[in-house]
């Protein structure tokens, strides 16, 4: 039976078993008019027993569906004819992919080697005995469930107690699945950069100046000296970094200021959302602009002046992602402006302090922490930020201040190395992960530091 | 003392009982109105405020003491929506006026709030603020002096002379409070405005604000707003009563406490209501 | 101790001097200060205006396509030499020498291979698949004559919309001199003109950028989005329920609460990164798919609606609780009867906001594959697919002039999205925002 029929069916016994079990408290106390003897209402004594008819079935049924294809295939892999197991896990694949291809119908089975037709056999057969498995083993456990609590039921059993209990522990369970994703992101990228860690030298990785993981495809230089070190991206991405920041912070804080301080009510009521649209607009569109726009728009004014900058160049990703980082800035500082109490500013204005002397030595001055804080979660973002520097920032891997030159960052070459067609094993794809690692590790910091800080400054004028 | 040269004529009509009036005012007010949006706060209000005396402002909640104590330094043009109209004249000079301007007039009316507002910055740098920005110490040593007098004077010199660097907000409620009275003081004020000065701090506290405001009186005019009538008879001079924007009654301290001419007054002082 | 006897530093009017004598400076600060403020604004309001106003100029013309008039014979002799209307060879047929034919009749004179090759390169390719349906949806029309428009080539149409300068050299422009002749004459008798593009909207991709249309990208990320919302949003309503009305204060809430404002703050790569180690390398879910992508998404916005929920359950005062409590409900109770009502339009928002996010992100679904090249549109959650942002990133990169026009109306059917998402949400905010 497939899987989503069984879904159906899971769902239509659970709702079997919950009209079983309200009729059974009824019927135990003798009729609708005596249902003030229960302890909980019919409905929960319903809900109780769906409960125990759906849930187990449910569990067992998805992790069953995330796990038979992972396990059949081992099964037909040992099946294999040991000639095909001893081959590199690049053809294992293509075998198996072939295989698949085969059970699904894409492609004729006399199109493929006959062993793969043998265990293309096997694959199938497999899968609809386990699927016949699990309708059965799924089904029993719906039912031995929903008849246990309705064996269960007396007037006195605290079903809505009970019922309680488990809805909280599943709201329990949707809150770990963000500590989990914090884990699954953890485990995955740590496990990855480790392999590649054993591959180069983290030493290599962390302070190399050459970076040109192309050479590593060749399986005889894996890991040659120097083509996988880090450096040249790291400084790419501070520098652009850098210029975003020299574009968003000044004119981020200083529109903050304005639209909180100066701006009329009614401007700022306008013209504070129209500075978020930049918030929302999606990054990919910032790289297109930065392509189209402001990368040829730079290249015609640095040739005015004599200067030669590049096609792709740090200066344009740079200065987009500055734009891009402007509403950021802003609607953090406007919130950690207005956060100063007004009686600090009467406090300034009442010793005779103009407008601008009370906001640049008093409220930012007040502000300051928060405004830091903000800061640097908006350079984590610039750090983090991906489209922009893959579309306008180029791959080559320059050791260079000059924003006139293309510079290459972490995450476009996370990208570059992970498109396209990819082995889990060469270190050019575990590159990407140990990349990564280091990307999670220094955004984690940034945020971490910044959210205290902000956190710490809240709590002050609370 | 000719006295007709000097006092500023009161408008016919108003209904205020008891002299509004003192020789050689700092302060005359003629016709004030304040509103809040349509909200008539303050109505027709006329009074003078003398010099080195204490005036203190009393009254029920809300009857718009603290809202005139405002408009004496200008401090409502910071509230959007507030209008403020009639004559207020500081030496003879509209303050509303377009000479005038509000920066020079709050550097001449001082103003302690009614929860201690220090900024965050260190003890020396409060007292100093005011001086720094107005441009009225020379040299670092003359600020030194500044700093040195206003906090002596505010009797803060002493439990703080050894930790002027520390911030400000690390003092206890009454030390901050003085030390927002040594930052008004540092600017060479003519007159302190307080907005109850004393609400948010404990009794021992408050006594000594009120010994410190009885010692400033020798120098400054001060006009205080208070919500204990035991505080307006222990530091006043004159006293003043309003009551939901109107200033019933003004009179010399004792006299309003003792043997106070309007029904309004005398219910607000035998504890009837308020 | 008392100092009252110290006189002050100077005397009244010396301070006053001195103040009146700082005011010029301060003032001229003053403004300063304020018009940095409001040049910072207006640059901020600037970039808004510009980056609207490129992409609509560069793309709205995307809507409106250049089209040729030909009269075209279904001849027989060329698409069904047998005779037998067998579907197999109809489909088969070499429909683009009826083309060919059609556009030797419109220019007699044009002779020659290589200028009959120029000739016929005026006419999209995507003009014989046309005769092709045609003809397969209704063979009796083989033999006939038919005038229709069929698309023109896309060079053609970038000169239509004078985006190439017919002053340029000729080697430097991908149409010839005579071609422009041609173009010309067809534009003067009516028989090439811009006509309204619904296949933009209705074609998936294409690798010529005349019948490039966005349809197969806007299925892909619908299917994405459906995924998401239905997983993201009970799961992220459940968990700020829980952190809100439930966890008690102790070690493993705080741990969840760090937890979540951190995932909001990594970068979307990242999830990425964890998308394709563990959805594809270890469970084996299909690469390229609207499933995996839905996935990747669900755990990047679980944090915005978590975050959103939990500001609405916030929101609903707590004498509302109490009076429940007081009823004798129990705390599921209270939660289901009174305050998810009540909170149900701010997590709506939040929602929402997440959902706009999930449409605008392109780098997670960079990482899990889906940025393959797609021309079927896709019909199931496992099928190869390709989302709107990512269609974008796939065309910007491609040489031909005509794409920029395609990536810039993509972009503009993708902001239309967004507000209208976002539009939604605000509405929704100012009609059912209680202040308590």
């Amino acid at each position: 039976m497939s899987p989503s029929i069984l879904f159906v069916l899971i769902v239509a016994l659970s709702v079997l078993a919950f009209q079983l079990g309200k009729t059974r408290a009824i019927a135990m106390v003798g009729g609708q008019r005596r249902i003030r003897d229960l302890h909980s209402l019919p409905g929960h004594y319903g809900l109780l027993t769906a409960m125990w008819c759906g849930l187990p079935a449910l569990v067992v049924f998805l992790t069953w569906v995330l796990l038979q294809d992972a396990v059949i295939t081992r099964l037909v892999i040992a099946q294999l004819p040991a000639a095909s197991q001893a081959l590199p896990d690049a053809q294992l694949g293509l075998l198996l992919n072939d295989l698949r291809n085969v059970v699904a119908g894409d492609v004729p089975p006399e199109m493929v080697a006959p062993e793969t037709r043998v265990a293309a056999a096997q694959y199938a057969q497999s899968r609809d005995i386990a699927e016949l498995a699990l309708t059965a083993i799924v089904i029993s456990i719906g039912i031995v469930g929903m008849l246990w609590v309705r064996a269960k039921i007396r007037p006195d059993l605290r079903a809505r107690n009970s019922y309680e209990r488990v809805i909280e522990i599943l709201l329990f369970g949707c809150s770990a699945v963000a500590v989990f994703t914090t884990l699954g992101i953890v485990l995955s990228i740590v496990f990855e950069a480790f392999r590649f860690f054993s591959i180069v030298p983290v030493t290599e990785f962390v302070f190399g100046t050459n970076w040109s993981p192309q050479m590593a495809i060749r399986a005889d230089q894996v890991g040659s000296s120097g083509a996988f070190g880090a450096v040249p991206l790291f400084a790419g991405t501070l520098l652009i970094s850098f210029i975003a920041m020299i574009v968003a912070v000044p004119i981020g804080l200083f529109s903050a200021i304005y639209l909180a301080e100066y701006a009329p009510i009614k401007v700022r009521k306008y013209v504070k959302p129209l500075l978020e649209v930049l918030a929302g607009v999606p990054t990919v569109v910032y790289g297109f602009f930065a392509v189209t726009t402001v990368g040829p728009a730079l290249r015609v004014a640095g040739e005015a002046m004599g200067l030669p900058v590049a096609g792709e160049s740090a200066l344009a990703a740079g200065l987009v992602m500055g734009i891009m980082i402007i509403p950021f800035v802003s609607s953090l500082s406007d919130d950690m402006i207005t956060a100063v109490p007004q009686s600090l500013r009467d406090g300034a204005y009442a010793l005779g302090a103009t407008r601008s002397e009370t906001i640049r030595q008093v409220v930012l001055r007040a502000a300051l922490p928060g405004v830091v804080g903000g800061v640097l979660l908006a350079i984590s973002r610039a750090i983090g930020e991906t489209m922009i520097v893959v579309m306008a920032a180029g791959l080559s891997a320059n050791l260079t201040a000059n924003p006139l030159e293309a510079v290459t960052t972490v995450t476009v070459q996370i990208v570059t190395l992970l498109v396209g067609d990819q082995e889990f094993d060469s270190p050019k794809t575990l590159a990407a992960f140990a990349l990564g690692l280091i990307l999670f590790l220094v955004t984690l910091l940034l945020n971490v530091i910044a959210l205290y800080v902000v956190r710490k400054y809240r709590e002050q004028y609370e | 003392m000719n006295q007709t040269a000097i006092i500023k004529p009161v408008p016919e009509g108003t209904r205020t009982i008891g002299d509004v009036t003192v020789p050689e005012p700092v302060f005359s007010c003629r016709d004030v109105d304040v509103f809040y949006g349509d909200k008539h706060a303050i109505k027709k209000v006329n009074i003078d405020i003398g010099r080195k005396q204490v005036l203190a402002m009393i009254g029920p909640s809300g009857c718009g003491k603290s809202t005139f104590l405002r408009c004496l330094n200008r401090m409502n043009d910071t509230i959007v929506g507030a209008r403020v109209e009639g004559l207020i004249e500081l030496d003879g000079q509209d303050i509303h006026e377009k000479r005038q301007d509000v920066v020079q007039l709050r550097a001449r009316v001082g103003m302690v709030f009614q929860k201690p507002n220090p900024f965050p910055k260190s003890i020396y740098e409060n007292v100093a603020y005011g001086p720094r920005i107005h441009g009225l110490a020379g040299d670092r040593a003359e600020l030194d002096e500044i700093v040195n007098l206003s906090l002596r004077r505010a009797g803060l010199w002493e439990e703080v002379k050894d930790r002027l660097n520390q911030p400000g907000t690390s003092l206890s409620g009454g030390q901050q409070q003085r030390l927002c009275i040594a930052r008004a003081i540092a600017v060479n004020p003519e007159v302190i405005l307080m907005d109850e000065p004393c609400s948010a701090l404990d009794p021992i506290a408050t006594a000594r604000i009120e010994d410190l405001i009885d010692e400033l009186r020798e120098s400054y005019a001060i006009c205080i707003v208070t919500h204990s009538m035991q505080q307006a008879a222990r530091v006043s001079q004159r006293t003043a009563y309003f009551h939901l924007g109107d200033l019933i009654e003004v009179g010399e301290t004792n006299k309003i406490f003792t043997n106070p001419q309007a029904k309004l007054t005398e219910d607000y002082i035998t504890g009837r209501f308020g | 101790m008392n100092s009252t006897n110290d006189l002050p530093v100077k005397s009244a009017e010396e301070t006053q001097a001195l103040v009146r004598k700082s005011l010029a400076r301060r003032y001229r600060a003053e403004k300063r200060f304020r018009a940095y403020g409001a040049a910072a604004v207006l640059s901020g309001i600037g970039f808004v205006i510009f980056l609207f106003g490129t992409i609509l100029s560069q793309g709205a013309s995307v809507f409106r396509q250049s089209y040729v008039q030909l009269t075209v014979t279904y001849d027989a002799e060329v698409i069904d030499p047998s005779g037998a209307r067998n579907l197999d060879e109809l489909v088969t047929a070499d429909y683009q020498a009826l083309i060919r034919a059609a556009m030797r009749e419109r220019f007699p004179e044009v002779e020659g291979r290589p200028n009959l090759r120029e000739l016929y390169g005026v006419v999209s390719s995507a003009a014989s698949l046309e005769l092709q349906q045609r003809v397969v949806a209704d063979p009796s029309i083989i033999g006939s004559r038919e005038t229709l428009w069929v698309l023109a080539d896309d060079t053609v149409d970038m000169l239509l919309k004078d985006k190439v300068r017919r002053s340029a050299p000729e080697d430097e422009r991908r149409l010839s001199d005579q071609q422009i002749g041609w173009i010309d004459a067809l534009v003067a008798d009516g028989s090439l003109k811009l006509r309204f593009n619904a296949a933009f909207l209705s074609n998936g991709d294409s690798r010529d950028p005349e019948q490039a249309g966005v349809r197969g990208a806007l299925i892909g990320s619908a299917l994405t989005l459906l995924i998401t919302l239905s997983l993201s949003f009970p799961i992220g309503v459940g968990a700020a329920i829980y952190l809100e009305e439930f966890a008690p204060r102790n070690r493993i809430t705080d741990i969840i609460e760090v937890n979540i404002n951190n995932l909001a703050a990594v970068p979307s790569i990242v999830f990425g990164l964890l998308g394709l180690a563990m959805f594809i390398a270890l469970f084996g879910l299909p690469r390229s798919a609207p499933l995996a992508g839905g996935l990747v998404l669900t755990l990047l916005t679980l944090p915005t609606i978590i975050i959103a929920s939990r500001a609405a359950l916030k929101a609903v005062p707590p004498s509302i609780r109490e009076a429940a409590l007081g009823m004798g409900a129990s705390r599921l109770q209270m939660v289901m009867h009174h305050v998810i009502p009540l909170a149900t339009p701010g997590m709506l928002t939040g929602a929402i906001i997440g959902m706009a996010r999930a449409l605008g992100e392109s780098a997670p679904l960079l990482m899990i594959g889906m940025v393959a090249f797609v021309v079927d549109i896709p019909r199931s959650f496992v099928d190869p697919a390709t989302a709107l942002p990512v269609q974008v990133f796939l065309w910007s990169d491609l040489p031909e002039r005509g794409f920029v026009e395609r990536t810039s109306g993509a972009i503009i059917v993708l902001l239309l999205f967004l507000m209208v998402m976002n539009a939604t949400a605000v509405i929704l905010r100012n009609k059912f925002e209680k202040r308590w």
